[in-house]
């Protein structure tokens, strides 16, 4: 059974990834230490692939640093459920490939120890067996996630384009 | 059918046929901009586009170093001179060293690079200022700006609008800072996430570009994807006086009978001094019910309060006059060029001589990054736009958020101080 985070309303990118270390720590080996820091220590130490992080209103609220999304990628968080994103850290896990769900029905029936699982192409959360559904990405989202995030879709479509050289050229 | 907002009018005319709130559509932007994080884009870039890959548009580029400035150690030194090769090697001419800009918030307005009609994205959540001179202007991410050096467009999703009618003129010793965080306020921290927010309405005739930069900096903080204001005559002559060139066909404003998620009255004259009290940015209370708290340090500067009658405000109030013992006063001027006129005019002279040290333009002590952290159970009195726990540097300090008027006031008594008793 994957291991949930549970978390409140209004969790901030800096409580995520501290400001201090943004233009010191850029890859994701970096960012793993760090991550939560200033919201839940334990949180870098324990994390495992697989776990999903619960939330509340207006998760990933303030900086614009991709070091959370990144990080969390580069840990194996699953998903993100929460009640309502933040814009930005939206689009950026997006673009990390990073699966996030906005379902606050899904995150009231949360109670601590409910087995938690998410179906993306379904669309459902699953919370102690009961079934939350959650709005479908619009296409362009979902080949962005669906390539495992923006670098790697834009990869695709150079690969696809140059015919098959994989650089981008015209051959 | 109703009318448009600007975000709807704005992105109909970019696709060419008519969208509105909800739509997903593609678009171009006109500028992409990044800073001191350009060293990590470029790492982000060599990935997807390879080593020796070339950026598609470097002319709609944009590059200001501004938040680790002069490099507080090697890591972000050899960061400066990764960006400054790169922007050499691949031909961005749009290139603001240290030195030779400023906050990037201050320096796409002073310098043309953000005008009516423009499409401006940022790897910075502050990019909403722009919008105070019609662009549409919001954050993106570092992964999504290196695409953008590839890729020609990328999807945006048309917003809801709230809008805030303005009316009336602001008393005396109460600024655009405490406006737009008494908005804040009211609406909640995610209360426009995800939406454009209008300003508009008569009130907007009484506040200068300094205070409509301000506010639609701090709409960030309310969540918005982007803020806008109406080009007025105000608008146009400032423009003009900064050799800003612009295309009277480019300016966007909404239709009257435009569709709105919600619209608030707002009368300025009603507005007092406020605080944005530790740690939320809408935990608003008045001055007045803070008055004689102590705190350790005051900032005056940042991309919400740097502004030459940011500066001009504080000093007319510490002119002449020292600041209290037990605090000291950061100033930073948003600018080189706001630095310079307020050498010019003896506004630096004024802060200097009152006790404050004057750091160069940059956006470092904001987010704990170079220069002016805080220690533990510290108080930190600023005029920048987040009081998010920890985000000076400190988990156990603490940051409020007030008017350069009032960080002034209170650094000259050491304790919150109503600057309308001093000014």
């Amino acid at each position: 059974m994957a291991k949930t985070w549970k978390y409140g309303d209004d969790v901030n990118t800096d409580q995520m990834f501290p400001g201090k270390y943004t233009y010191t720590c850029s890859t994701p080996e970096e960012i793993a230490p760090h991550l939560f820091e200033d919201l839940d220590e334990s949180f870098s130490k324990e994390v495992k692939p697989g776990d999903i992080v619960i939330a509340g209103e207006y998760f990933g609220c303030g900086s614009s640093r991709e070091h959370p999304s990144k990080g969390l990628r580069h840990v194996g968080v699953q998903a993100i459920i929460a009640k309502s994103f933040a814009r930005i850290f939206f689009r950026s896990a997006i673009n990390q490939g990073l699966l996030v769900v906005e379902c606050p029905a899904a995150v009231d029936a949360y109670k601590l120890g409910d087995e938690v699982t998410v179906d993306a192409n379904a669309g459902i959360v699953r919370v102690a067996g009961k079934e939350f559904s959650f709005p479908a990405y619009p296409p362009k989202v979902k080949a962005i996630i669906e390539a495992g995030g923006l670098a790697a879709s834009l990869k695709e479509q150079a690969a696809s384009t140059c015919g098959g050289c994989g650089c981008g050229c015209d051959c | 059918m109703a009318g448009l907002t600007f975000a709807e009018k704005f992105f109909s005319k970019r696709t060419g046929r008519e969208v509105r709130a909800g739509e997903i559509i593609t678009a171009a932007p006109d500028i992409v901009l990044s800073h001191d994080n350009t060293a990590a884009i470029i790492g982000n870039f060599k990935k997807i586009a390879g080593e020796e890959g070339k950026v598609n548009r470097p002319e709609r580029i944009l590059v200001i170093l501004d938040h680790t400035v002069p490099a507080p150690g090697q890591k972000e030194a050899s960061n400066h001179v990764k960006i400054r090769e790169f922007v050499a090697a691949q031909g961005i001419k749009n290139f603001h060293d240290v030195g030779r800009g400023g906050i990037c918030h201050q320096v796409l307005p002073e310098k043309g690079y953000a005008a009516p009609g423009k499409l401006i994205v940022g790897s910075d959540s502050h990019t909403p200022t722009h919008g105070a001179l019609g662009a549409f202007a919001c954050g993106v991410d570092r992964t999504e700006t290196a695409g953008l050096w590839i890729q020609d467009e990328t999807w945006f999703k048309v917003p809801t609008t709230i809008r805030f009618d303005l009316t009336g003129k602001l008393p005396a010793g109460v600024y655009a800072k405490d406006t737009i965080l008494t908005l804040i306020g009211k609406i909640g921290a995610a209360g426009a996430n995800y939406r454009s927010v209008e300003f508009a309405g008569a009130g907007l005739a009484s506040l200068t570009m300094d205070d409509r930069l301000t506010i639609t900096n701090l709409a960030a903080e309310m969540g918005a994807k982007n803020a806008v204001m109406p080009i007025d005559d105000l608008a146009r002559n400032w423009m003009k006086s900064n050799g800003i060139e612009w295309n009277e066909a480019d300016i966007i404003e909404a239709d009257d009978d435009a569709e709105y998620e919600a619209r608030h009255a707002i009368d300025l004259s009603t507005m007092v001094p406020v605080i944005a009290w530790p740690h939320q940015v809408d935990n608003i209370k008045p001055v007045s019910e803070l008055v004689g708290k102590p705190f350790q340090q005051g900032l005056i500067g940042t991309c919400t309060n740097g502004r030459l009658s940011d500066l001009r405000e504080a000093a007319a109030v510490l002119k002449g006059k020292q600041i209290a013992p037990s605090v000291r006063l950061l100033v930073l001027p948003a600018s080189e060029a706001v630095y310079d006129a307020a050498l010019t005019d003896g506004t630096i002279a004024a802060l200097h001589s009152a006790g404050a040290v004057i750091l160069n333009p940059g956006c470092g002590p904001c987010l704990g990054a170079h220069e002016g952290a805080l220690a533990p159970d510290e108080l930190c009195l600023s005029t920048a736009n987040r009081n998010f726990k920890g985000r000076m540097g400190c988990k156990e300090s603490f940051i409020a958020l007030a008017s350069p008027a009032t960080v002034a006031a209170s650094a000259l008594t050491g304790v919150i101080t109503d600057p309308r008793e001093v000014i």
